[in-house]
C-alpha cells in the first residue's frame, strides 16, 4: 500500500482514538461551498496523478489528490472529456476528489447527466480506517449497492475518497453557440419546447434579456439545429461558457449572497427579486440579493426543488443553514448512513448538515 | 432447485395473516398453496421457495399497512414486479410475504412539456414509451424484457438495455422515486429537479434490488426520439476481430446507439426462430447502430462503416427502412427464448469486462465450453463490454446443473480477474450472492450490511438477497479454494 494511503489510514484511526474530527480537503477552490467544517486538515494533494486511461474503454482512473487540469489536459490530447464539464472555481486548485465530493456539474448537465451519472468506481477509506473498493472500471456494474454515485456529493462526509475511475466521452466533432434576444418567461417556454425534440441543444444560459444556446453534435445535426433554431452566433462563446462555469461571468461578480435553486424545468420565472441567471434548459436557477431563506426555500420547494446558499451570505448560513432541509424521514436515514460509514463521526463534521 | 436461504427468522403464519387480513381486502391476500405456487419463483425458474402469504395491495394506504404489521411482527417482506428478473431477486422468501406491485399500473401523467413521465411501479417499461410515442418522446433504457418488465423493477435491478451506452441505464433516466421505508413512513428520494439535497439517496436506490426500500411511483425521464435510426450489421469470421472491431469503433470517437455482438451458436440458434436474415456462415456478427437526424446518420454510418471494413469485416449490411432495422434487432432481442428452444435448460451469466478484454473472454469460455462437455452461445452487450453467455444443459442428466454452475462461476470469476463485475445489469439476487465473495472483501461485504442496515435495521426487506451473509463468503472461499479454482483467493487490492 502506497505510504500515502497508510498515513492517512493512520490518521483515521488517531482521530478516532483521540475523539478528534478531520477536514478532508484538496486544493481548497470551493472552501466556501458548505458549512464549515472542523478538525485539522486532511490534505490530499499528496496522493496524485493518473493510475490508468484508455482512450478506448472511455474510462480514466485518477487519485483524488490529481488536479482537475491536469486530467482534463490529459484527456483533450485524445479527444476525450468529461462532459459534465466540472467547475474549477479559480486557477488550477481544483483536484478530481474534490470535483467528486463536490458533485457540482457545469453548464451541459442538463444534456449528458451529472458527475454522479459518470462516476464508476472509487476507492476509500471509511471512519474506521478501512480501505475499500466499490465499483469497478465497467459502465455496467451492480454487484452490490451503488457507493461510488453516492460518493458524488457526499462532501466527504462519509469517507476519504482515495482513487476514482470515471467514464469519458468523446469531444463532439461540432459546436456553436447562438444568441436570442428573449425575456424570462418566454426563453423558458422555449428551452422547455426545444427540450422536447431531437435537437442537439448542449447547454443553455439566460441572464438578463438574452438566451444563450449552445448546440453540440455531429456537423450535420448542428448545422440543421442552427437552421430550425435561428438566433445570432456568438463569437468569444468558449469564453461565455468558461465564464458560467467558473462563475467569472459578470452576474457572479460581488460578495452578496448567492442562491442556487435547483428546480423543474418548466417552472415559470420565480418572481423573486432580484437578478438571475438561468441555465439548465431552466432547470438551474441562480439567484443574487438579500431575500430571506424561508422566501427562497418555500419558491424551489413549490417548484419541485431545493435552493441552496452557494456562496456569501454569512448570516442566513449561520440562522437557516447552507443546505436545504431534509424530511425526517430523509434525514433519519442521511444519519444513519453516515453512522455506517463513520460511526465515530470523524470526517467533515457539519461540512453538510449540522449534526453531521 | 432449492436456495438455502441463510437468513431466517421464526414466523408465525397466523398472527401475520390475521393483521394483513385486517388492512386489505379479501382479493388482495393469498395464502393457499396452489394460489401461491405462480408466485414461487422469478425469471430463474431453477430456483424455487414459497412464501408464507402473498399480498397484493392496490392502494399506497394498503402497502403502508401490510409493511407495518411486517415490521412489527418481523416478518420479512419481498417486494415483488412482474418477476421478470434473471436473478432470482424476487424469489420468495420461504417465512415471509411477498408484496407484489403488480396492481400499482397506472400509467399518472405523461407531461411532454417537462418531458417525464410520473408511472407506478407496475407499469411495463415499453408501456412508457408507448404512451410517450404520440408526442415524440420515448422512455430510453430497453431491456430485452422489455414488453413484461416493469418500472419498479428497473429501478430495483438498475436494468439496462441495447441502447444504453449512449442513452444510460436506468439510474441516469430516474429523476424521483416515491415509496415507503421497511417501517412504513413515505420517503421520496430525488426530485422533479435535476438534483435533490443531502445525500444521493437515488442513486443507491437504484439497482438495490428492493433491500432498502419499497417502490410506490416512479418519475422518469422521457427522450425525444431520433429522427432515424439505422442498424450496420458487420460479419467476422473471427470472433476476435469481433470484439476488437468493438474497441476500434469506440476509439474512432464513435457512440453507437447501441453496439451488441452475437457469435456463430447465437445467431444459428435465433434465425430459425426470428428470421432476421442473418448470414450463418460467419463466425460472429456486430449490430452497431446510428441514430440523430438523417444528415447526422448517413455521416456516421459512412464513418462506421469505414472503421468496421478495416477492422476485418468480412460484409457489411445496413438496414434500409425501420421494418428491416427492428428485424435485425429482433434476432438479438429474442437471443434468450430462441436459446431456449434448442436446449431443455440454460444458465445466463451477467458478467461485464474491459471491452478490451473480450477476445480474450472469449477464447476462455471456448476453452470452458470443452472443458465442462457443455455449448455455450454467446450474446453480448459489446459497447459496454457486458457479456451474457448462455450455457446450455439438461438438468435431467446427472451432474449437468453442477457442471453448468461450475462453468458459470468460472465465467463471472474471470470477469472479475479481467477488471470487470460478476453481474452488469440482471442482479446479484440469489443466484450470483455466492460470488460476491470473489468480488468483493469482507470488509467491503460488511460496508454493504450497514448500509442495508442504515435503510432497514432489521433487515426485513428482502433478506438473503443481494449481499452474502459473512458465513457465505467464508465457505464460498473454502469450497473455489478445494476445487482449485485461480479466482478463490480474494482479488489483488492495490
Amino acid at each position: 500500500m502506497d505510504t500515502v494511503l497508510k498515513e492517512w489510514i493512520g490518521r483515521v484511526h488517531d482521530a478516532v482514538e483521540t475523539q478528534q474530527t478531520l477536514c478532508i480537503r484538496g486544493g481548497g477552490s470551493k472552501d466556501f461551498y458548505g458549512g464549515n467544517p472542523a478538525g485539522p486538515v486532511l490534505d490530499t494533494t499528496a496522493y496524485r496523478g493518473i493510475v490508468a486511461y484508455e482512450p478506448t474503454e472511455l474510462v480514466v482512473v485518477a487519485r483524488a489528490g490529481t488536479p482537475l487540469a491536469e486530467l482534463e489536459a490529459l484527456l483533450a490530447e485524445k479527444g476525450q472529456c468529461l462532459p459534465f464539464e466540472p467547475p474549477h472555481f479559480g486557477a488550477g486548485r481544483a483536484t478530481v476528489g474534490g470535483m467528486v465530493a463536490a458533485g457540482l456539474s457545469g453548464p451541459r448537465r442538463a444534456a449528458v447527466g451529472a458527475v454522479r451519472d459518470y462516476v464508476l468506481g472509487v476507492k476509500l477509506i471509511d471512519g474506521k480506517g478501512e480501505w475499500l473498493s466499490f465499483g469497478g472500471q465497467v459502465m455496467k456494474n451492480v454487484a452490490g449497492y451503488d457507493v461510488p454515485r453516492l460518493m458524488a456529493g457526499s462532501l466527504g462526509t462519509l469517507g476519504v475518497v482515495a482513487e476514482v475511475a470515471l467514464k469519458v466521452l468523446p469531444v463532439p466533432v461540432a459546436e456553436r453557440t447562438l444568441r436570442f434576444a428573449l425575456g424570462e418567461a418566454e426563453a423558458l417556454k422555449k428551452l422547455n419546447a426545444w427540450g422536447g425534440q431531437p435537437l442537439p441543444i448542449a447547454a443553455s444560459a439566460w441572464h438578463d434579456g438574452a438566451l444563450t444556446v449552445r448546440l453540440m453534435g455531429a456537423r450535420a445535426a448542428v448545422d440543421a439545429a442552427q437552421a430550425a433554431l435561428g438566433g445570432e452566433p456568438v463569437a468569444d462563446a468558449a469564453a461565455f461558457w468558461q465564464g458560467v462555469r467558473d462563475q467569472t461571468h459578470a452576474f457572479f461578480a460581488g460578495d452578496g449572497p448567492l442562491w442556487r435553486l435547483s428546480v423543474a424545468s418548466v417552472t415559470p420565472p420565480l418572481g423573486i427579486p432580484g437578478p438571475t441567471l438561468i441555465e439548465w434548459g431552466g432547470a438551474l436557477r441562480w439567484l443574487r440579493g438579500d431575500q430571506g431563506a424561508e422566501q427562497v426555500r418555500s419558491a424551489a420547494a413549490r417548484a419541485g426543488g431545493h435552493a441552496t446558499l452557494f456562496r456569501g451570505g454569512d448570516a442566513i448560513k449561520a440562522s437557516a443553514g447552507v443546505f436545504h432541509p431534509l424530511s425526517p424521514a430523509l434525514l433519519r436515514i442521511h444519519a444513519n448512513l453516515k453512522r455506517a460509514f463513520d460511526p465515530h463521526g470523524v470526517f467533515n463534521r457539519g461540512r453538510m448538515y449540522p449534526d453531521f | 432447485m432449492a436456495f438455502a436461504n441463510d437468513v431466517r427468522f421464526t414466523v408465525d403464519q397466523r398472527s401475520i395473516l390475521a393483521r394483513l387480513q385486517a388492512v386489505l381486502p379479501p382479493d388482495a391476500l393469498l395464502s393457499a398453496e396452489e394460489d401461491m405456487r405462480p408466485y414461487e419463483c422469478d425469471g430463474l425458474t431453477a430456483y424455487r421457495a414459497l412464501p408464507l402469504l402473498v399480498a397484493l395491495p392496490q392502494t399506497e394506504a394498503q402497502v403502508q399497512a401490510v409493511l407495518r404489521a411486517c415490521h412489527e411482527l418481523k416478518v420479512p417482506v419481498v417486494p415483488r414486479g412482474a418477476a421478470t428478473g434473471l436473478s432470482g431477486g424476487a424469489m420468495p422468501h420461504e417465512d415471509g410475504v411477498v408484496l407484489s406491485l403488480a396492481r400499482f399500473k397506472k400509467i399518472l401523467k405523461i407531461d411532454p412539456l417537462s418531458r417525464t413521465a410520473l408511472v407506478q411501479p407496475g407499469v411495463r417499461n415499453l408501456a412508457v414509451s408507448e404512451a410517450a410515442a404520440p408526442y415524440g418522446l420515448y422512455y430510453a433504457p430497453d431491456p430485452s424484457s422489455q414488453i413484461a418488465c416493469t418500472i419498479g423493477g428497473n429501478v430495483a435491478e438498475n436494468s439496462g438495455g441495447v441502447h444504453c451506452l449512449k442513452y444510460g441505464l436506468t439510474v441516469h433516466n430516474v429523476l424521483k422515486v416515491r415509496g415507503f421505508t421497511v417501517e412504513g413512513e413515505a420517503v421520496e428520494f430525488g426530485a422533479d429537479a435535476l438534483d435533490a439535497p443531502g445525500l444521493d439517496l437515488l442513486a443507491l436506490i437504484n439497482g438495490s434490488e428492493g433491500l432498502l426500500a419499497v417502490i410506490t411511483e416512479v418519475t422518469v425521464k422521457l427522450t425525444p426520439k431520433p429522427e432515424l435510426a439505422q442498424v450496420v450489421l458487420a460479419y467476422f469470421d473471427d470472433v476476435q476481430k469481433a470484439g476488437n472491431a468493438v474497441a476500434d469503433v469506440i476509439a474512432a470517437g464513435i457512440i453507437p446507439g447501441g453496439l451488441e455482438m452475437m457469435d456463430k451458436a447465437a445467431t444459428h440458434a435465433v434465425e430459425p426462430y426470428v428470421k432476421a436474415g442473418y448470414d450463418l456462415d460467419a463466425e460472429a456478427v456486430l449490430l452497431c447502430e446510428s441514430d440523430g437526424t438523417p444528415a447526422e446518420v448517413a455521416e456516421e454510418i459512412e464513418r462506421m462503416k469505414m472503421v468496421l471494413e478495416k477492422s476485418g469485416a468480412t460484409s457489411l449490411v445496413v438496414s434500409q427502412s425501420e421494418a428491416e432495422r427492428l428485424r435485425f434487432w429482433a434476432g438479438r432481442k429474442a437471443a434468450f427464448p430462441a436459446v431456449g428452444r434448442i436446449t431443455p435448460d440454460y444458465l445466463c451469466m451477467d458478467g461485464t469486462i474491459p471491452r478490451k478484454r473480450l477476445a480474450e473472454m472469449l477464447e476462455a469460455i471456448g476453452d470452458l465450453s470443452v472443458k465442462y462437455g457443455l455449448r455455450c452461445a454467446n450474446v453480448f452487450h459489446a459497447g459496454d463490454g457486458n457479456l451474457h453467455p448462455l450455457i446450455m444443459y439438461d438438468a435431467n442428466q446427472p451432474g449437468e446443473v453442477e457442471r453448468a454452475t461450475a462453468f458459470g462461476a468460472e465465467i463471472l470469476e474471470l470477469s472479475v480477474q479481467l477488471g470487470g463485475t460478476i453481474t452488469g445489469e440482471h442482479g446479484v439476487g440469489v443466484e450470483k450472492i455466492d460470488v460476491m465473495a470473489a468480488q468483493f472483501t469482507p470488509a467491503e461485504i460488511s460496508a454493504f450490511h450497514r448500509l442495508k442496515a442504515a435503510f432497514d435495521e432489521k433487515g426485513l426487506l428482502n433478506p438473503g438477497k443481494g449481499i452474502p451473509t459473512l458465513a457465505r463468503c467464508r465457505e464460498y472461499t473454502l469450497t473455489r479454494a478445494q476445487t482449485g479454482s485461480a479466482a478463490a483467493i480474494t482479488p489483488p487490492r492495490f
